[in-house]
């Protein structure tokens, strides 16, 4: 028995559907590995990054929670997976989740913090944690190195099997495959009821209530897993680089993580992943001239950004094609 | 005893600065809602005019700083109106990426024109040096700055409590729909204060290049302590404000001195908490 | 008499105004019951109290026999208790399909499993879509189901509002002046709508337009600086001197 399905429903469907682009999305990052193999431990970092990016996305895109301090997540995810290869355990899984659950944990923790208020107070106590971790990681100095950072840090093979190179080929499949992994499921999420409960929340919190949306286990819920994946990410970093520099904890990387989803785009689910590709490519070179000169055009950027380039890049995409099958209909 | 009243004598004196800093955005909070996170950009700015005036115009110390509140707040009119007043009415998010990217500007520019490093001024003779008062040698600077600091609190209390645009502006903070609705034109009320507001943050500044230090991270250096003086002290409240600058900087003072281990990490465990206790400022009403 | 919602002694006030003063309301099962009185009588407020948005100051609330005071709104939801707003609160940008399936799924969440509510996509959620359809086609919102909410024409709004509190599939419905701002002519399609209620559904309708007032209520309550002052039938109300003091002195505009 076949039907037609009802355009009201092939519309819900659009949202869910693979389209070509993402498809083509994560083949080009799988191309990259065979293309371009002299930068591979960069386009780990565009990818590691993204992920990052993706978090907050989650949190502030989908749930509307803003926050100035995402970058504790990074860093204690960072740091649990150097240290936890100096206490001998190496292999990277294992040390991704307990980055996980370190990050999860403290997520889960301070989410009764940052949920109490409204967002001047958000910004203040998100802000404040993070300017917290940042100032214990720089006065433990005997377990995280203080300003020089952790270093020898050690990794072993992935599951046992994988040893990284001096490439970062293994580097950089292992971080495709678990950001990969991760999007996946952050997707199904976001396109699941639950994801739909989460837009309703953020667009109009009085309503959501309304219409039983017990709203504080979900934005705590969700506020969790945006740590958890922040954890991870930063987790991802150290083992690829297998460094940890204190500026995970800092001011400046919350903030660049929020004009990277501002540049591609929030609540898209690819805005963090384009906006770090974008940012890092610029920093990369721009910085490379001068370090202020970056920071002056990063400042331009947002001042323009915030009245003219809403939606990101992803948004200003969506609307070039929401314009052509518009135009073919009249 | 002799080292506790200096430590409290220096503590008031930071603590008058940072409260002329925080003044203007405790108003520009309570007025209007807007999360100005670049408000320590006018404060920076304060100084390096002082650096400018006194060094290259060579003008006298005392001349410069009502030049300077002059000039900075003048400066930022024209920001209120280019670049602040599009946002009064968007999200919160939207306003902190905005005055991000002015900090990100007022650092990227400072570094370019004055470098890294920080700017020493000369100020003048008669206000250096120590004098001694019950046996403990107090500064004289610092002295000079608390006598400013009073001095400015009385002005605007009373310029609040007994002038007209005093209670326009109360009047405002308080309700501002009602404000609206008797006449009052809240915007330019908010303009004048904003103004108002950020000549005194560049006076701060400027009264602060020694004690505070100068050097293009200061925006983002002090951004917390503004913040946290301003929320504890609840937006909009002008004692509420002297009184959580003031206990702050002795505070602070205090902890730099006696467990110096600690570092900033005191005052962010305090503002956390001072926030989950009291949401809405020590000082400050419920709205 | 079997009372579905009562409050008992309900007071509220902000600092020193007094928008609540020990109201005893109680609606039957099935009830049409209006609530009226002049602007600023506390009407509003007393949802937000029963709907649990505002904590009473004091006093307490019951949904068939259960205490309710103190419960947290969404709880309050899932017994039954659905409201709509004065001033519309809506999503924005959901479209109104979406906005009714959320409300669906929030409903049913006890039923569905993990998997279900988290993993699975929306689309899974046939039975749950085909409800929200119906409901929509049932206001009229089919044929804007799909847009986004906030390119509905204001009347179309002021519908989806009572479609999502009817998503809720209440016992108690609470409609804040549902009629407000929509011009003289439309509003016969929100009294068709009302009229058409189910009466398992027990109503209490806030309105300021009289000819609707009287159309619908069967029992009438009159609110006046968060007392009450009299309540009674519609002919009741209609003859008593003190409501038409009321309604004389502070006629609205
Ligand atoms: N959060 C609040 N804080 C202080 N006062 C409030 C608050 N909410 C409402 N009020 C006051 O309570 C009174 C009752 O308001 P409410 O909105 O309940 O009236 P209403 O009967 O619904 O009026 P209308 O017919 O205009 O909708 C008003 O005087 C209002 O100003
Ligand atoms: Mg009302």
């Amino acid at each position: 028995m076949t039907m037609v399905t009802p355009p009201h429903i092939t519309h819900l469907a659009r949202r869910e559907r693979w389209s070509r682009a993402e498809i083509a999305f994560w083949l080009a990052w799988l191309a990259v590995y065979f293309l371009l193999p002299k930068h591979l431990m960069f386009a780990a970092q565009i990818l590691i990054t993204g992920l990052f990016a993706l978090s907050l996305d989650l949190i502030l895109g989908y749930a509307g929670i803003v926050t100035l301090g995402h970058a504790a997540f990074f860093g204690l995810g960072a740091y649990t997976a150097g240290l936890l290869t100096k206490v001998g355990v190496i292999e990277p899984v294992l040390g991704l989740f307990g980055a996980a659950l370190v990050a999860g944990t403290f997520g889960f923790l301070t989410s009764f913090l940052v949920l109490r208020g409204r967002d001047l107070s958000r910004l203040m106590i998100t802000l404040g944690i993070g300017l917290l971790l940042f100032e214990l990681a720089n006065r433990l100095t005997d377990i995280t190195g203080g300003v020089d950072g952790l270093q020898g840090i050690a990794v072993g093979k992935v599951l046992g099997l994988f040893e990284f190179d001096l490439f970062g080929k293994t580097a950089y499949l292992y971080v495709l495959v678990v950001s990969f992994g991760l999007f996946v499921v952050a997707r199904a999420l976001m396109t699941a009821p639950y994801g739909l409960s989460l837009r309703a929340i953020r667009d109009n919190q009085q309503r959501a209530v309304a219409i039983g949306i017990p709203i504080r286990v979900r934005l705590t819920n969700i506020y969790t897993l945006g740590a958890v994946i922040a954890g991870v990410a930063g987790a991802l970093l150290t083992q690829t680089t297998q460094f940890v520099a204190i500026d995970s904890f800092g001011f400046q990387r919350s903030a660049d993580l929020l004009i990277m989803l501002l540049i591609g785009g929030t609540a898209t689910l690819y805005g963090g992943f384009v906006g770090a590709c974008a940012f890092l490519i610029a920093q990369n070179w721009l910085s490379s001239i001068n370090a202020e000169y970056w920071l002056f055009w990063l400042g331009i950027l947002l001042i323009v950004a915030t009245r003219y380039l809403r939606g990101g890049v992803i948004g200003g995409m969506a609307k070039l094609a929401a314009l052509r099958p518009m135009g073919k209909k009249a | 005893m002799t080292s506790f009243l200096g430590l409290l004598f220096d503590g008031l004196a930071y603590g008058t600065l940072l409260f002329l800093i925080s003044v203007g955005l405790s108003v520009t909070l309570g007025l209007m809602g807007f999360i100005n996170l670049a408000h320590g950009v006018f404060a920076m700015a304060g100084g390096y005019l002082l650096v400018v005036l006194m060094g290259a115009a060579g003008l006298p110390f005392l001349a410069a700083l009502p030049l300077i509140f002059v000039v900075v707040a003048a400066a930022s009119l024209v920001l209120e109106r280019t670049l602040y007043r599009p946002l009064y009415k968007s999200t919160h998010l939207d306003q902190v990426l905005l005055t991000v990217g002015i900090i990100f500007v007022a650092i990227a520019g400072a570094t370019y024109i004055w470098g890294p490093g920080q700017q020493p001024v000369s100020i003048p003779e008669w206000l250096q040096g120590q004098f001694s008062l019950a046996g403990v040698d107090l500064s004289r600077y610092r002295l000079f700055l608390m006598a400013i600091g009073a001095a400015i609190t009385l002005g605007l209390v009373f310029g609040l409590e007994r002038t007209r645009f005093g209670a326009r502006v109360r009047a405002s903070v308080e309700r501002q729909r009602t404000a609206a609705a008797m006449g009052i034109h809240v915007e330019r009320v908010f303009q004048i204060t904003f103004a108002l507001g950020s000549g005194l943050a560049g006076l701060g500044g400027a009264l602060g290049v020694d004690v505070l230090s100068l050097d293009p991270h200061f925006p983002l250096k002090y951004l917390v302590y503004f913040l946290l003086i301003v929320v504890v002290g609840g937006p909009g409240s002008i004692m509420g404000t002297l009184l959580a600058a003031l206990l702050l900087g002795v505070a602070d003072t205090a902890g730099k001195y006696y467990i110096p281990e600690t570092g900033a990490f005191m005052i962010y465990v305090v503002m956390i908490v001072l926030l989950l206790v009291a949401p809405h400022g020590l000082l400050g009403r419920k709205k | 008499m079997t009372a579905v919602l009562r409050t008992e002694d309900l007071c509220k006030s902000f600092g020193g105004l007094k928008v609540t003063q020990k109201v005893n309301l109680s609606l039957e099962a099935g009830a049409r019951h209006a609530l009226i009185g002049p602007n600023g009588a506390g009407k509003t407020t007393l949802i937000n109290q029963l709907t649990g948005v505002l904590r009473q100051s004091s006093g307490s609330i019951w949904l068939n026999g259960e205490d309710i005071s103190h419960l947290p709104p969404y709880l309050r939801v899932s017994r039954g208790l659905a409201r709509t707003f004065q001033i519309n609160s809506l999503f924005p940008k959901l479209t109104p399909l979406e906005a009714v399936t959320a409300t669906i799924c929030e409903r049913d969440r006890d039923s569905l499993s993990v998997f279900d509510r988290r993993l699975f996509p929306l689309t899974r959620r046939r039975a749950e879509i085909d409800e929200a359809y119906d409901l929509l086609a049932r206001l009229n919102l089919a044929d804007v189901c799909s847009r986004a909410t906030h390119e509905l024409a204001y009347g179309k709004q002021r519908l989806l509002e009572v479609a999502l509190a009817m998503a809720v599939r209440p016992r108690v419905l609470l409609l804040d002046e549902p009629a407000a701002g929509v011009p003289e002519g439309e509003s016969d399609e929100m009294l068709a709508v009302l009229a058409e209620m189910p009466r398992d559904i027990s109503i209490l309708l806030i309105e300021h337009d009289m000819s609707l007032v009287f159309r619908f209520a069967e029992r009438i309550t009159v609110l006046v600086s968060g007392a009450e002052l009299v309540s009674g039938t519609p002919a009741e109300i209609a003859a008593d001197e003190r409501v038409q003091e009321v309604y004389l002195g502070k006629h609205r505009g």
